[in-house]
């Protein structure tokens, strides 16, 4: 009898990019938090088992021996996805993949975003595409950054990208999924994951972005801003399952007028 | 030798990258290094010489979304 309580209804199918396997629908970034002790615990609660990280000069003048970010989120522990952040044309973008690649003794996955200006950081299709393609072309399994166009998404998908990456909205502006519309068209033709990437604010967002059937959600700020980072990435952990709970359970039809919940038979009152 | 480390001008006693590596108390670290615009990798940071004004860029990981 328990078995039968336990079994489920609709088994998930494994979470695969690429070449990895992982546990978790939510992908975590590691800036903006107070403190590494911070970003730890986020991460934890967080429930990921892959975080994005940003490839930056050392500072020469400062003690090599502080705590680094790898020592909090251990390439042993974590599957670490470099970003090309900051990156305005293909060639810094491809530049700072090699280095990621160097500097993770040849791990080849990576987060490409090639951005368009400073105010939106809107991604920069042009570059996108072609820093895309140097970097498949050299082994590298490309998780993409892009706008919610459903034409590049597939053609980013088309070219070999391991995932593809629509925003919610734009980068650390918190309003959530603006075009819903959008990441439906991007689904219904996508035969790679696709995540949404950039502009999560609350938990809902999430379970909505989850629920339209994405196969997963990359945020940052809406953890790292948040009154208390640490709580609220234990509310985004169970948004995404209950969000892909939901999809998978198939939501009832919506309807314009009232349908009963209890019999409408069997009344002593009339 | 003088040489620009991640845009800053420096004199240093190292004469090759490795030996740079271990002056500035990197090593064992993960990092990457560029010299000139080129990846160097870590199996040939003993073999690379370094040159009068060479660009040096030294990287890791930080946070990041």
């Amino acid at each position: 009898m328990s078995d039968m309580i336990a079994a489920p209804h609709h088994i998930d199918q494994p979470f695969i990019i690429g070449s990895r396997q992982l546990q978790s629908r939510l992908i975590v970034g590691t800036g903006k938090y107070k403190d590494m002790q911070e970003t730890g615990a986020a991460i934890a609660a967080s429930g990921t088992d892959m975080v994005t990280v940003a490839i930056r000069r050392v500072n020469i003048g400062q003690d090599p021996n502080q705590p680094n970010l790898l020592s909090v989120v251990p390439p042993e522990k974590y599957t670490i996805l470099p970003n090309t952040a900051g990156c305005f044309d293909a060639d810094s973008a491809v530049r700072t993949c090699m280095l990621a690649r160097e500097l993770l003794d040849g791990h080849n996955l990576v987060k490409l975003e090639v951005l368009g200006d400073q105010k939106t950081l809107y991604p920069n299709v042009v570059e996108t595409l072609k820093a895309a393609r140097t970097l498949i072309d050299d082994g590298f399994e490309v998780m993409v950054y892009t706008s919610d166009d459903p034409i590049i998404a597939k053609e980013l998908e088309n070219m070999g990208c391991v995932a593809v990456m629509p925003l919610g909205s734009l980068i650390g502006s918190g309003l959530g999924l603006t075009n819903p519309h959008n990441i439906r068209l991007i689904l219904e033709n996508a035969s790679v994951p696709i995540i949404v990437d950039a502009g999560v604010g609350t938990a809902s967002d999430a379970a909505i972005a989850m629920e339209l059937g994405c196969a997963g959600i990359l945020m940052n700020t809406a953890i790292a801003a948040a009154q208390h980072p640490v709580l609220m990435a234990s509310a985004m952990k169970k948004a995404v399952e209950a969000g892909r709970e939901a999809f998978l359970a198939g939501r009832m039809p919506k309807k314009p007028y009232a349908a009963a919940s209890s019999p409408e038979t069997g009344y002593f009152f009339k | 030798m003088h040489i620009f480390i991640n845009g800053e001008s420096k004199s240093v006693a190292a004469t090759t990258l490795e030996q740079l590596v271990v002056e500035l108390g990197f090593q064992g670290k993960r990092i990457a290094v560029e010299m000139d615009g080129q990846l160097v990798t870590k199996s040939k940071h003993a073999t690379t010489q370094l040159s009068d004004d060479a660009k040096i860029e030294i990287i890791h990981a930080v946070g990041g979304g």
